[in-house]
């Protein structure tokens, strides 16, 4: 189990050790599709015609200690993946452009110290968009993932307003060269999907992979319901704190150290 | 219309005199009516076979090999309906690498010449599209042009 989770495992690691893991990794799971892809395999992805499981719970974990003030290195992976990039001409202004995941810089006045972290779609247990949305396109998928679905989306908003996380954005104007795989357009609310195309593969979501591939492994993707994983072992032994914990609404998302 | 002609014939074996003349009134009046009717069926075809080089027809191209997800005929009836079935189990449940999905259909029926499924009227998915006056709006959102498995590395 913990031999098919390199990166869950090893956060920050050296190149010999990570190496060794990933051939520890390879071996115990007998899958190498390419060099590096094998650093960021979750598990076997879900056999084909199966559905999402309740019993699994997809989660993150935010180191918020080994998040670097400036890197932007998930935002980049994210625009990346889900071709988020704006090509060409635009209107839109900066402020409404699409935006997944975003850096935050916190300063703690009373101290002055500082720090840094990524925020995005939390996967609520509990999603205030879910509850607002008038056509049922927001909605919590049985592993935890909260998504759009953008066939049923009419692009009213309310959900924007009521994400305490500012995580969704709106698409103003018409796309075009989109990821194969992440189908996106104008007139509809989106936001992080934690990947989905890629978790149902196997994969850690974008992000997750790029911390981990540039070796600051300040994020840790896994099943919060399996007490086995890295995730829920880690949790099991720091102190982490959802963000706006008061409004409890189970977040799947966690911050640590701040 | 063999099993009628029959039937007549005998019914008027049954009973000559007059009634066997009006069965043969009888009879008379119904060749008329079989060759107006099988007229009738004529027209129509001939009239479409005469038309096929006026009236524009769909130009399919098929650059995949092998078969579709069903039948051909199957698939023109109902390809809208698999798709739209196929989606929210897709979306909403999470079900991956089912049969029918429309990735899969953009996989074999994007055109070999320029790489995408829509375009003109030679690409797969909008010959018929444009004929028949249906404007899809999933290419707003979907690539028409396959992508191998769609993960970016
Ligand atoms: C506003 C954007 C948008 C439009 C328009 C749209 N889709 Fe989608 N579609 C999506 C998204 C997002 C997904 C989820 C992709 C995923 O998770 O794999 C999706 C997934 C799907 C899937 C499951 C994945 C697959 O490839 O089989 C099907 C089937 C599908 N859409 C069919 C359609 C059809 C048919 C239309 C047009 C009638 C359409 N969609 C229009 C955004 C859109
Ligand atoms: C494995 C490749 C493959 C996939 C996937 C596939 N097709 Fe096909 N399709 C074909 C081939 C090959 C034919 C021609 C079959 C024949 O003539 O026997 C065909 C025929 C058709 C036809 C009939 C065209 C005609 O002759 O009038 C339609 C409509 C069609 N496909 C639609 C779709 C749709 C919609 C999808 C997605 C749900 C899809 N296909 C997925 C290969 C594929
Ligand atoms: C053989 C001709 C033909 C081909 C080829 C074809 N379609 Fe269609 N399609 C139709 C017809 C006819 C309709 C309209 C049916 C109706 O409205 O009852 C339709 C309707 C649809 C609809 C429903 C549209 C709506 O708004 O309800 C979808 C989705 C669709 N097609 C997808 C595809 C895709 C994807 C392809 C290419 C893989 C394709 N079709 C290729 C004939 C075709």
């Amino acid at each position: 189990m913990s031999e098919r989770e390199p990166v869950e495992r090893d956060q920050a690691p050296s190149p010999s050790r990570r190496g060794f893991l990933a051939a520890v990794a390879a071996a115990a799971a007998g899958v190498m599709i390419a060099p590096g892809i094998r650093l960021i395999e979750l598990a076997a992805a879900r056999p084909a015609g199966e559905p999402a499981s309740g019993a699994v719970r997809w989660g993150l974990l935010i180191d918020t200690t080994r998040c670097a003030r400036g890197c932007e290195d998930c935002v980049a992976a994210c625009a990346r993946e889900n071709a988020l990039e704006r090509r060409g001409e635009t209107s839109v202004a900066e402020t409404q452009r699409p935006q997944w995941i975003r850096k935050i810089e916190l300063k703690e006045l009373a101290t002055g110290r500082e720090l840094s972290l990524p925020m995005m779609c939390q996967h609520c247990a509990r999603p205030p968009c879910v509850d607002v949305c008038p056509t049922g396109a927001s909605f919590k998928r049985a592993d935890g993932i909260v998504l759009v679905d953008q066939h049923r989306c009419i692009g009213c908003r309310y959900c924007m307003m009521a994400c305490p996380y500012q995580a969704r954005s709106f698409v103003h104007e018409p796309l075009a060269r989109q990821n194969p795989a992440v189908p996106r357009g104008k007139g509809c609310v989106e936001g992080c999907t934690l990947c989905v195309h890629r978790v149902d593969r196997g994969l850690a979501p974008a992000c997750v992979a790029a911390c981990a591939e540039a070796g600051h492994g300040a994020m840790l993707f896994g099943d919060l319901n399996d007490p086995a994983s890295a995730i829920s072992r880690r949790l099991r032994e720091v102190a982490s704190v959802e963000v706006r914990a008061d409004l409890r609404l189970g977040t799947g998302v966690r911050y640590q150290g701040i | 219309m063999r099993a009628l002609t029959t039937a007549v014939r005998r019914a008027s074996a049954t009973a000559p005199g007059p009634a066997a003349a009006r069965g043969d009134r009888a009879r008379g009046l119904r060749a008329v009516a079989l060759v107006l009717l099988v007229g009738a069926l004529f027209v129509p075809l001939s009239a479409s076979a005469q038309a096929g080089g006026r009236t524009p027809q769909p130009e399919i191209v098929i650059d995949a090999e092998g078969g579709c997800v069903a039948p051909p005929d199957e698939m023109r009836r109902n390809h809208m309906n698999m798709l739209i079935h196929q989606r929210p189990l897709t979306v909403r449940q999470g079900v991956r690498g089912a049969e029918v999905s429309l990735r899969g259909c953009i996989e074999c029926h994007a055109s070999r010449e320029d790489g995408s499924a829509i375009g003109t009227r030679r690409n797969f998915c909008q010959s018929c599209h444009d004929f028949v006056a249906v404007r899809l709006d999933c290419f707003d959102c979907h690539q028409a042009r396959p992508g191998a498995e769609g993960v970016r590395r």
